[in-house]
């Protein structure tokens, strides 16, 4: 069933209905090119981290689709309350995806970069962290669909734990090279790594919020600023 | 603080209802909107506001209308006064036939507002310039307010609302027979008008509301079901029935 339905002009369903559909395909998209980013990293896999880099002007050509059909909806429709909130929030979450293409398509590229390293054991905790912001991404995605604000709010308290995962993932490395100075070079690309990851995690929180204010009409404030 | 303020109002035409227990504040130099469906009550409201419904064969009105805290359908109530303390200009502009200057004259010469010729010249010139017509029409004013064009006519009428310093003015869909140019001053006016007087509108323009009023009332089947800021009834608006109307999903 589509999510939107009901307008007298049926037309204006289809246009926030393709919105959302366009919005869906590039999530699931970004959620691929991390999975598969850090799979490259892992596996060693240097033409599996192209594809991810070739796969990022794809997610930037769906965020430039959206906002065209954002601004034909918002010039032609004139939407007003929950339309309006609807429209806000693609122009919103769509930005915030691009940036988690762009940080796999980083990680990417310093996948093939420490191709021929040998990695320390932390890359197992790297893989953790990032399946747990791509669950996290999947789970917003669907509370976008349902227009659930309960799921999102679920969502936005998982961010604590890959806030936590990082910071241990930056003791665990700085022992590493305390260790031993050739690990410093890995070492450091991997820092990076993880603060790519730790990224993509606050950019879904960020959606997260901004799917409250589009159900709710309400901005989301954190726990600790209410 | 309210200006206006309907309490319970319950107006019968005959044996149909067709408001009910409606209670809404018209605050003071804001502008109101009325909106909702065809046949919802919001002009049959805006009538109750200076009984322009007491003529109405068969018509029963229960509850108040207070302006400035009195009720206007009190039996002492001074019709003649409370016309001209809340005027109205209607949909389809209606010029009187004479002159342009005659059209703005009517409402002083009736109430004698004036004592000199230049007095009542005066009040001619200060109405029309309020009403954004002055620099149009001041060499003609002696012409047939039929002549102009239909947006200044509409203007030529809200000059002659204006002429007798009303407190309040209704509006009955100003716009609906004017050019998007048209609609655009008539829009303008009333922005400026507020500076000194209270103004109620009904619109079917949902984008007119919008773009003009402080508060927003959305009326349906003779209830009102909510009045809020603008603001807030165009993003975030607490009743379902008003997010379906104004996101057309009504049927």
């Amino acid at each position: 069933m589509d999510t939107f339905s009901g307008h007298i002009v049926k037309s204006y369903d289809q246009e926030l209905n393709q919105m959302l559909s366009l919005v869906m395909k590039m999530g699931e998209k970004a959620g691929q090119c991390l999975e598969d980013a850090i799979k490259a990293l892992v596996e060693k896999n240097g033409s599996l981290a192209q594809t991810v880099i070739q796969t990022d002007p794809e997610i930037d050509k769906l965020e430039r689709e959206v906002d065209d059909l954002a601004v034909k909806i918002l010039a032609l429709r004139r939407p007003v309350a929950r339309d309006l909130r609807t429209v806000i929030a693609a122009l919103k979450i769509t930005s915030d995806i691009e940036r988690m293409g762009d940080h796999a398509a980083n990680i990417s590229r310093r996948a093939i970069e420490l191709k021929g390293e040998k990695l320390p054991t932390s890359v197992d905790a790297l893989a953790r962290m990032t399946q747990l912001v791509v669950t996290m991404l999947k789970q917003a995605l669907v509370a976008y669909q349902n227009s659930d604000e309960e799921m999102a709010l679920h969502v936005w308290h998982q961010d604590r734990e890959v806030d936590n995962m990082y910071a241990g993932l930056l003791r665990e490395l700085l022992t590493y090279m305390m260790e031993d100075p050739r690990h410093i070079g890995a070492c450091s690309q991997m820092l990076f790594i993880a603060k790519n990851i730790e990224r993509s995690g606050d950019h879904v929180t960020n959606i997260a919020e901004t799917i409250f204010y589009m159900v709710t009409g309400k901005s989301f404030v954190p726990p600790e600023q209410a | 603080m309210a200006k206006m303020q309907a309490q319970k109002l319950n107006l019968y035409y005959g044996y149909k209802q067709v408001l009910q227990d409606v209670s809404l504040n018209i605050p003071a130099k804001q502008v109101t909107s009325l909106i909702g469906p065809s046949g919802c009550g919001k002009s049959s409201f805006l009538r109750c506001l200076n009984r322009m419904n007491d003529h109405i064969e068969g018509v029963r009105i229960e509850g108040k209308v207070k302006l400035d805290r009195k009720n206007i359908y009190d039996p002492s109530a001074d019709l003649v006064s409370l016309r001209a303390r809340v005027g109205m200009v209607f949909q389809k502009p209606n010029p009187f036939p004479k002159s342009i200057y005659e059209n703005v004259a009517y409402g002083p010469r009736i109430h004698g507002m004036y004592k000199t010729q230049a007095d009542l010249d005066h009040i001619v010139e200060r109405s029309l310039t309020q009403a954004g017509l002055w620099k149009e029409v001041k060499d003609r004013l002696d012409q047939m307010g039929t002549s102009l064009s239909g947006g200044q006519q509409q203007r030529l009428c809200i000059a002659r609302a204006v002429a007798v310093n009303p407190e309040v003015l209704l509006m009955d869909e100003p716009c609906s027979a004017l050019d998007p140019i048209a609609t655009a001053k008539v829009e303008e006016l009333i922005d400026h008008l507020r500076t000194s007087l209270s103004v109620v509108i009904v619109t079917h323009s949902l984008s007119q509301a919008a773009r003009l009023s402080q508060q927003t009332a959305f009326f349906h089947q003779g209830r009102l079901i909510e009045a809020s800021p603008t603001e807030t009834l165009f993003t975030n608006p607490q009743n379902d029935e008003t997010q379906k109307y104004i996101t057309g999903r009504y049927g």
